[in-house]
């Protein structure tokens, strides 16, 4: 099957600071490849190099099969690019956005005004189709650059942090419109930080950091790996943090985490049941009182939360002192 | 994909671009009007109130100080003009609109090449206005229709030509309150230490050295040999050289940026 894009061990520096270092990755036709990844971790620097803005020192990047390097006009006919901002004229309509686009994209006035046209009533912009952008909400923003990269009929569609900033209704509407464009056989690529955009949306997931691939597969594949089932409590008083903390830690699979905010702390156990009774058993034997006990699966926040605890950290720190605070959402 | 063929044409690109940056000027008239304010204040000032003192030492045939002064407004008015090219860009640059370009399959000259020309065309309707006022405050042409022409004509070429080493600028800080300051640090001392605003013979002889080798002296005496008749002194072709020298450094730069643009 034909590959929409492929990343082989693509280095990128800037000056000293080192933003990819050996990514390689690759994502099928018409399926959703979601890059994962903390702020910094060269998600953003990926996504330029594969739409032609950025040149890779080494390494090769392909897109619908052509090399960046060497046929980058040819991935500029086949592509669309929704930046990190939404790239829009102030002063002009919502229609002139659109249609400049797709002028500039090579189309013909008569083909621009009709794709225009469609594209507006399609992400519900008709009524504001007339309107200076200046007069647009985020929402409408965000949908009306994700017009502006469409115009092209694009194979692939390349968006940066599609839904970053944006409220919870804009957000699903901005979801709806990736599935449907990926189910009419559209190739995307998006990078997100939200590990449930990743899991709603992708079909494969990179999750990346310090510009190395840490982790890929799709969202239940990530999950298996961790192979383990979490169990959460809420502490009723927060200066029990250390002595709960010490009194799961043998039975944890990996080091329980503490979120300070919500006093949760958050145990993985490598088998469900007996941990659940193991816990209970400790934390009744320290007369420690807690709220909110539960068992669950893994969800992709534990599979991130344990692969990102594998880049190694700049200060150590002591195992039942370990904190992390809130994470994305 | 689909079933248009497309078409690149540079002049076409380039086109759609500068009616996109006029589009801007129709919108927000205000635009123009704030940018043309400060050279058009600095015209009645000078006139009106520095107009009496240096009248006197222009030596001009008329010896009206407002023959002498306004084909040095002219002057830095087209320089301002250039200086917007470069904060229109920088703007772009920020706001992540190169990339929307670059990510386009459309001509790599055409975004710079269409804000240069849009600012030359805003240029025009800048000179033209000021002239009204000009006229209004007793200006007059004093060596034909002809000459009145090719002093536009040389005045907007002057600016069109600085609107590629501003692009180059404002490529560069990435940033339009920066490419501002940046910009006008470096129009100010070549407009104020030049023969735009009184004559290079009353400044001191070191400055002297400075203001009679520099382009806008040579821009200023042509652009007044052409509407008043002073001598030239070869001006006139030093300021062609000049622009030209500009173009020739500046374009290649210029495009080797945006190419390489990284916002």
């Amino acid at each position: 099957m034909a590959k929409a894009i492929e990343v082989i061990d693509l280095v990128k520096n800037f000056g000293s600071v080192r933003a990819l270092s050996g990514i390689t990755l690759s994502s099928d036709e018409g399926k959703i490849l979601g890059i994962l990844g903390p702020n910094g971790a060269g998600k953003t620097t990926i996504i330029r190099v594969l739409s032609t803005l950025l040149m890779p020192d080494s390494g090769m990047a392909k897109v619908q099969g052509w090399n960046v390097a060497e046929q980058p006009q040819k991935i500029r006919e086949t592509i669309g690019l929704a930046g990190q901002y939404a790239a829009l004229d102030e002063f002009q309509t919502g229609y002139e956005n659109i249609f400049m686009t797709g002028r500039l994209y090579g189309l013909d006035r008569t083909e621009a005004k009709k794709r225009t046209e469609a594209l507006l009533k399609k992400l519900d912009l008709g009524n504001a189709a007339k309107r200076p952008v200046s007069t647009y909400s985020g929402g409408m923003r965000r949908r009306l650059d994700l017009g502006a990269c469409l115009i092209g009929r694009p194979s692939v569609l390349f968006l940066d942090e599609p839904t970053t900033g944006l409220d919870p209704r804009s957000r699903l509407d901005i979801w709806n419109i990736i599935r449907e464009l990926a189910k009419q056989g559209t190739s995307i690529l998006l990078t997100t930080q939200y590990l449930e955009e990743a899991d709603q949306l992708a079909d494969k997931i990179v999750v990346i950091g310090e510009g190395k691939v840490i982790a890929e597969g799709t969202s239940s594949e990530l999950k298996a790996r961790l192979s383990s089932d979490i169990i959460e409590f809420r502490l009723v008083n927060s200066v029990d943090r250390l002595a709960a903390l010490r009194a799961v830690a043998p039975f944890a699979k990996q080091a329980p985490t503490y979120d300070e905010t919500t006093l949760q702390i958050r145990v993985p156990v490598r088998d469900g049941s007996t941990g659940l009774m193991d816990i209970v058993g400790a934390l009744n034997d320290a007369r420690l009182k807690v709220t909110a006990l539960s068992l669950r699966q893994p969800s992709l926040d534990d599979v991130f939360l344990s692969l990102m605890g594998k880049i190694p950290q700049k200060e150590a720190v002591p195992q039942t002192k370990s904190r992390r605070h809130g994470n994305g959402h | 994909m689909g079933t248009s063929i497309l078409r690149h044409n540079p002049i076409r690109d380039t086109g759609i671009i500068a009616a996109r940056s006029l589009r801007r000027y129709v919108r927000l008239p205000q635009l123009l009007a704030f940018s043309l304010a400060q050279p058009l204040m600095i015209l009645l000032v000078f006139n009106y109130v520095f107009g009496g003192a240096l009248g006197v030492t222009t030596h001009i045939p008329s010896g009206k100080y407002i023959d002498f002064l306004l084909p040095g407004i002219l002057v830095q008015m087209v320089m301002f003009g250039g200086v917007q090219t470069g904060i229109g860009l920088a703007g772009d640059m920020s706001k992540g609109i190169i990339d929307r370009f670059r990510s386009l399959p459309m001509s790599r000259l055409a975004v710079i090449g269409g804000r240069t020309l849009s600012d030359a065309v805003r240029n025009v309707v800048a000179i033209l206005i000021t002239l009204l006022l000009g006229y209004l405050i007793g200006f007059r042409f004093q060596s034909g229709v002809g000459d009145a022409v090719a002093m536009i004509g040389i005045s907007v070429f002057f600016g069109y030509a600085l609107s590629w080493a501003f692009a180059s600028i404002g490529m560069a800080v990435k940033d339009s309150e920066t490419a501002q300051v940046a910009s006008m640090m470096l129009i100010f001392p070549l407009t104020f230490a030049s023969a735009a605003f009184v004559p290079v013979q009353t400044m001191p002889n070191w400055l002297q050295i400075f203001a009679r080798n520099q382009p806008v002296t040579f821009m200023a005496d042509a652009a007044r040999h052409l509407a008043i008749g002073t001598p030239d002194n070869g001006a006139t072709w030093k300021v062609l050289l000049w622009c030209v020298g500009i173009l020739v450094v500046f374009v290649p730069l210029a495009i080797r940026q945006y190419r390489r643009a990284a916002s």
